[in-house]
């Protein structure tokens, strides 16, 4: 920040200063974005200067900006100024035991075939201290240290490792990016860090599950991992049970930088409320999600099953920026009743020699809406780029929409470029046929639904995919008719 | 076993099948031959209980059950099995994955124990034997890419797996290669047990001569206007069905 700036800042916000001092011991911010909510935000979690900073560069900056119009969904407009965009992260209420679940809840957890202490632990019921996972993940976190990976919360990070955060943070999506992303850079809370040092192998898959200090799932989450020269991560964010949040809109932001022959994998299972049989209720799901290959011969791989939301908005990318670099989009998107999605994937080749391979699988049953927007752009230096693109939808019904928009951009001669698209229905012929085995309906959905997934689910880590599966088969429940 | 009287069943409003009598007893094996079109796929169709087609009157009992109210699978569970002429395609599924999700539905409905995966594996070696069927064939998606006689045996390596009580074949040997045609009929065979009956749908005697019928029928016009032993199959393999169709206009 300039000299000048900083004096103007100083000035205009003097006033507030005290006020906010007052203000930090309340819990929750007050409701509505300013210049004062963002400094409360980084007061609360007692952040630097530079970080601080940066967020209010992003606020101002998206000040200036429209909410963007072009995705193919319709929601209510988002009051930005009805928002609190800080709460202290509070402890799940505890519960005594599964009895005080929800049944339609538990109900959908037996479905999903989570064991029972699993199922304690994801509706906040005590767990014996013997079989308490917080072992679990202390041991979990020596071995990684040991390798010297870091993986911890952002807010972590922002402590500990300063110069790592300052050097990659807004380095793939800047606060500039898109009006989500600028929200995002602003207000975010929480989210997760990871490094993985040169040449290391990481041994294990990472999950969020198993971080420390994770205080749940933020609406304003940002996470940054970067992978070293030659290192290798398998990421899985999210988790198959049902995620229900007071928070109606989510605008989250990952980062991921892969240095020369790094290769990160990212596997992410959503599955948000995605609102009633009605489509009341249910939440704004934006995120961005950018991977950039700035080294020779790296790889980054996006695996999706987004089944979650009433609106989601997301478009997991990969700029292809050394020569020989990959870039993968797995994504199996299904919605059902009145949910809205828009998603796909953008691919920028930069360097020579990039590859990238696309494969979207929408499924819409009820009067769902589901758009794959894909982005395929050839820089003028990338030689020889090679693009496989083949996006399938399904319908399981004929009150559904499935909508497909690639886009390509193309300005080198020696590139190659392949697009493949289909759209089918799940034939009455097909389930009969289930029918006659003995299978019933739904179980002959499931079946076929996760048939035609295939490709993607073999993308996926072994539990994660067949967790996603048994997800599918629930979310598919009366898509059909 | 099975009893169906004065049937009428239509698709889409179209009368196919109109006062056919039928009566299967355990063990015993019907060949039901008739021209294109006669209504032979309607009638297994409407065994098997396919949503389109409706019948209008009749009745086909099943063990004393009135089995036009129960759905597809619950017959299926029931123990009839039909090995479609065209068989359909289920891409990324496995025949195996296919197979043990079918096959656990039915012994739960008969409140047995799913089997766990190894013992399904080893029902499914018994069974490929059986029909000399390829080990690969069962980790390939159901019936994607078969040829058409791979498709027909693999319907009858799904009938051994699933051991119905009554298995409507319907032109089971169009589409077998010679050798073919012997294994699978070798396979049908040993699936006779003196209980369990089958219905079988051809065109050809040739069938015949490996899988002996009892009785032989002749469908035509959505009826059943002739019936006789074997021998009636040799007969229309050489006279056509002219005769036939000549006795019923008069
Ligand atoms: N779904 C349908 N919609 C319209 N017509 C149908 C349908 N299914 C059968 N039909 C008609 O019913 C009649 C009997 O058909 P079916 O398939 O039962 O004959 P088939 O005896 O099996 O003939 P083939 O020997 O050629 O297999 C035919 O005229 C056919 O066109
Ligand atoms: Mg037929």
């Amino acid at each position: 920040m300039s000299e000048d700036l900083k004096i103007i800042d100083e000035v205009t916000s003097g006033e507030y200063k005290w006020g906010f001092v007052s203000n930090i011991e309340s819990e929750n911010a007050p409701k509505g974005l300013s210049e004062d909510i963002v400094r409360f935000i980084s007061a609360k979690k007692k952040e630097p200067e530079w970080m601080l900073e940066f967020r209010l560069k992003a606020f101002r900056h998206w000040q200036k900006m429209q909410e963007p119009q072009w995705a193919n969904v319709n929601y209510p407009k988002v009051d930005f100024q009805d928002i609190i965009y800080y709460s202290a992260p509070k402890p799940k209420k505890q519960l005594n035991s599964l009895d005080e679940l929800d049944p339609e809840i538990k109900a959908t957890f037996d479905k999903l075939g989570i064991s029972l202490l699993e199922q304690k632990r994801l509706a906040g019921v005590a767990v014996d201290a013997v079989i308490d996972s917080v072992s679990v993940k202390t041991t979990f976190r020596q071995e990684l240290s040991k390798l010297g990976i870091i993986f911890s919360s952002f807010s972590e990070a922002v402590q500990e490792h300063p110069e790592l955060v300052k050097k990659y943070m807004g380095s793939v999506v800047p606060y500039t990016d898109n009006f989500y992303a600028a929200l995002n850079s602003a207000v975010f809370s929480d989210g997760s860090f990871c490094y993985i040092p040169k040449g290391v192998r990481c041994p294990m898959e990472l999950s969020t599950y198993f971080r420390i200090n994770s205080a749940g799932t933020g609406q304003f989450e940002r996470t940054l991992i970067i992978a070293d020269e030659g290192a290798y991560v398998s990421y899985l964010e999210g988790c198959t049970a049902p995620k229900r949040d007071e928070n109606q809109l989510h605008a989250a932001v990952v980062e991921i930088y892969a240095h020369t022959d790094a290769q990160v994998k990212y596997s992410t299972v959503q599955n948000w409320y995605p609102g009633d049989k009605d489509g009341r209720g249910g939440i704004f799901n934006f995120v961005t999600k950018r991977g950039l290959c700035a080294g020779e011969r790296s790889k980054i791989s996006w695996t999706q099953v987004e089944t979650g939301s009433a609106v989601t908005w997301k478009y997991p990318s990969v700029i292809l920026k050394g020569d020989y670099s990959t870039g993968e989009f797995y994504s199996v998107a299904l919605t059902n009743n009145y949910q809205q999605v828009d998603t796909g994937t953008k691919m920028i080749h930069i360097g020579k020699h990039t590859r990238s391979t696309i494969i979207s699988k929408g499924i819409s049953g009820g009067r769902s809406n589901n758009s794959y927007r894909g982005l395929v752009r050839i820089g003028k230096q990338a030689e020889k780029a090679r693009n496989f693109s083949q996006c399938d939808s399904l319908l399981l019904g004929d009150k559904c929409g499935a909508h497909t928009f690639p886009y390509l951009e193309c300005a080198n001669p020696t590139a190659k470029v392949e697009h493949e698209a289909t759209t089918s229905k799940v034939g009455e012929d097909q389930i009969f046929y289930c029918n006659q085995r003995g299978i019933s309906t739904e179980d002959a959905i499931g079946l076929i639904v996760n048939g035609y997934c295939k490709e993607v689910f073999n993308q996926l880590p072994m539990e994660f995919a067949v967790e996603a599966q048994k997800l599918l088969a629930v979310s598919l429940e009366g898509s059909v008719g | 076993m099975l009893n169906i009287k004065n049937l009428h069943a239509s698709v889409e409003g179209r009368e196919i099948l109109n006062g056919l009598n039928l009566q299967v007893n355990p063990g015993e094996v019907h060949a039901i031959m008739g021209p294109n079109g006669s209504g032979k796929s309607t009638l297994a169709s409407v065994l098997a209980g396919r949503e389109a087609y409706e019948v209008n009157d009749g009745e086909i009992l099943y063990h004393g059950e009135n089995l036009i109210e129960l759905s597809p699978e619950e017959r299926a569970r029931k123990g009839i099995f039909l090995a479609f002429q065209y068989p359909i395609e289920i891409p990324g599924v496995s025949n195996a994955n296919f197979l043990k999700t079918a096959v656990n539905e039915v012994r739960k409905s008969k409140d047995m124990d799913v089997l766990d995966s190894k013992d399904f594996l080893k029902l499914m070696k018994d069974k490929m034997q059986l029909v000399k069927m390829d080990k690969s064939m069962t980790q390939r998606s159901v019936n994607e890419g078969f040829s058409g006689g791979e498709k027909k045996r693999n319907e009858i390596f799904q009938m051994a797996m699933l051991e119905p009580e009554l298995c409507v074949l319907d032109e089971t040997d169009s589409g077998l290669d010679i050798d073919a045609l012997r294994i699978v009929s070798d396979g049908i065979n040993a699936l006779r047990d003196g209980k369990r009956s089958f219905i079988v749908i051809t065109h050809y005697q040739r069938l015949l001569d490996y899988i002996v019928p009892d009785f032989v029928h002749v469908l035509y016009k959505g009826k059943i206007v002739k019936s006789g032993p074997k021998e009636l199959a040799l007969e229309l393999e050489e006279k056509g069905y002219d005769w036939i169709k000549e006795e019923v206009e008069i």
